[in-house]
């Protein structure tokens, strides 16, 4: 077996700090995009964000939206374009802060679209200011003592929350932390696109990340980090599936 | 249907929206555009259209952004506070050369202001409509009749300009009820769009629908163009419509609700022997301003507008100081009436 580029990815070189999660989340996403020939149909949003170029990455159509706003755009493709395949690729600051009304009423009215969530505890483009999850305690430029939950609250649990309301089909949380977690991050990701195919509902991938670069830390302590405190406040795991196929209901 | 029918303006310019092709409403309940709306959600279902109640504004602008950037002729409705929320997506609109239709059925402000007719957004519309260098299509209807006609010349022109358009209306024109004749022949063919992000079935490249240029001098020559096309819509589509104007020495600028009131003025004025016409302008960007610049019998101009002053702006602009120009108006939900616009008409032509 030859290692090749997925089609649905283009030949533009990432602009990604190195040891950043994004490369392998957006290889995910073409791999599935790939394997279910669906790149002629597909539409993806790129949020304001460190991932803001991810038009320039993925061969599909792309729009890009305002900060927050990817959900409320893909609702208004999805529903111009029924059999349309849509996703989004949002961060934590543009899907848990800003964009938080979106996502929950995109949600609950169980929008066909499929959300990758990248949840690295902070701001990264803009240079490392404290997220909605952010860790209680964790250092960033704006939480230069530590995030005191008793001043700025604390850190939202996205998939948690989104998994209480009807119009959600699959919410799950992956890392990218290692093969083993890799290989779980790809079977969601493509499990979601299939139930959006499906007409399943809304459907959401957390993938907790690293960000050496805003975090301070080398690629091997950013690691360490996301095992020993991110993953014990994020859990990784499924926190709803009604089911693929004929057995999970609309 | 040819027939007269009695409608009220916004659900005149709902049904309008629905004969020019618009197939996807996106929209959040604020008064006084309430029954446009309404009527969007009692029709999409029953013509296989999409009509949606979002969140709030700001989500609504971006399904609009959504839907036109997937090819379709969306529209979104609200009333003065509720598009300062839209502004940001007006930018982006503008921002990512989408067409789409945004109606303002105008309140009083700032703030929550009133519930009754108001023409205090005209600096929004053709100003500030939201952050950066850009125009956005306005049209400012005066009759029910022009709610209709307005709407698919809106969607028509933002097609061919590849631009947001809105049609600037106030609590007055959205609620009263007169006759209209919806068009004949719907035109429902929406132009082809070939820069859609609709999916790019293999055929072609993928397509982008983006506002960000990182590179100034690209950012620069990008927006440059856009004020080109500027330049060629100031050029081709000043709309207005003047009413005895070749003789006047007093020559009133108003634009819908208050150039009704305007006119019934001209005419009280010219039964007492005064020289009064008028110029109201349909588009306010594009602003007719040939057309003021035109008279060269008048000796000055009186502007009426339901705010502070705003549009008097534009005409002094056109003026550019060379006449006299007056305004009169009234605000916070205030409508002027003839006699109090006569009584200016009056003071001006004491003073000429």
């Amino acid at each position: 077996m030859k290692f090749q580029r997925p089609h649905a990815l283009t030949k533009t070189e990432f602009h990604y700090c190195p040891g950043c999660s994004h490369g392998i989340v957006h290889r995910l996403v073409a791999e599935a995009i790939d394997e279910l020939g669906v790149e002629g149909r597909t539409v993806g949003i790129a949020p304001v964000g460190c991932a803001v170029f991810a038009y320039n990455y993925f061969n599909c159509d792309m729009v890009q939206a305002a900060h927050g706003r990817a959900q409320a755009v893909a609702t208004g493709i999805k529903r111009a374009l029924p059999d349309g395949v849509v996703f989004t690729y949002q961060g934590d600051g543009d899907l848990a802060a800003i964009g938080t009304a979106e996502t929950v009423h995109a949600a609950t009215r169980g929008e066909n679209i499929t959300v990758i969530f990248i949840n690295n505890a902070i701001y990264g483009m803009t240079g490392g200011q404290m997220a909605p999850t952010t860790l209680p305690g964790q250092v960033t430029q704006t939480t230069p003592y530590g995030r005191s939950t008793k001043d700025a609250g604390h850190p939202i649990r996205v998939c948690e929350m989104l998994a209480t309301l009807d119009g959600v089909a699959l919410a799950q949380r992956v890392s990218v932390d290692s093969v083993k977690n890799v290989k779980i991050a790809k079977k969601a990701i493509r499990k979601a696109f299939e139930y959006q195919m499906e007409g399943k509902g809304y459907t959401i991938i957390e993938v907790v990340s690293v960000c050496p670069t805003n975090w301070g830390l080398s690629m091997q302590d950013s690691l360490e980090w996301l095992r020993g405190s991110m993953l014990p406040h994020y859990p990784l795991g499924v926190l709803k599936d009604i089911g693929g196929g004929k057995e999970g209901k609309a | 249907m040819t027939e007269k029918i009695l409608m009220k303006g916004n659900e005149a310019l709902a049904e309008a929206a629905i004969l020019a092709g618009c197939r996807h409403f996106f929209g959040y309940p604020i008064t006084p555009q309430t029954e446009l709306a309404a009527h969007m959600s009692k029709r999409m279902p029953k013509i296989g259209g999409v009509y949606l109640q979002a969140e709030s504004e700001v989500a609504a602008i971006n399904m609009v952004i959504g839907a036109s950037a997937a090819g379709a002729r969306a529209m979104t409705s609200s009333s003065s506070p509720g598009i300062s929320l839209k502004s940001e997506g007006l930018s982006y609109l503008a921002g990512s050369d989408l067409p789409a239709v945004i109606v303002n059925v105008q309140r009083a402000g700032p703030g929550l202001g009133g519930i009754q007719p108001s023409q205090a957004d005209y600096w929004q519309a053709t100003r500030a409509p939201g952050h950066g260098d850009f125009r956005l299509l306005v049209f400012a209807p005066s009759t029910v009749q022009e709610m209709v006609d307005l709407v698919g010349i809106a969607f028509d022109l933002g097609d061919k300009y590849r631009m947001p358009a809105i049609i600037l209306s106030d609590g007055l024109l959205g609620q009263m009820m007169e006759p209209v004749v919806m068009p004949a022949g719907s035109n429902t063919k929406v132009p082809e769009r070939p820069w859609a992000t609709c999916g790019h079935g293999g055929k072609r490249e993928h397509n982008i629908i983006n506002s960000l240029y990182i590179d100034p001098p690209n950012m620069e020559a990008i927006t440059k163009a856009r004020f080109r096309k500027y330049e060629e819509i100031k050029e081709k589509e000043q709309r207005r419509e003047e009413y005895l104007t070749d003789d006047a020495d007093v020559v009133l600028v108003a634009y819908g609700a208050s150039a009704r009131i305007s006119r019934s003025a001209v005419d009280m004025a010219r039964k007492e022997g005064i020289k009064a016409g008028l110029i109201r302008p349909i588009t306010l960007w594009p602003f007719p301003d040939k057309a003021i610049l035109s008279k060269k019998a008048a000796k000055a101009f009186l502007c009426v507008e339901m705010s502070m002053g705003q549009m008097v702006d534009d005409v002094r602009l056109a003026i550019n100081g060379k006449k006299d120009v007056i305004f009169f108006g009234r605000t916070g939900g205030m409508v002027p009436t003839p006699a109090e616009v006569l009584k200016e008409i009056k003071k001006i032509k004491g003073g000429i």
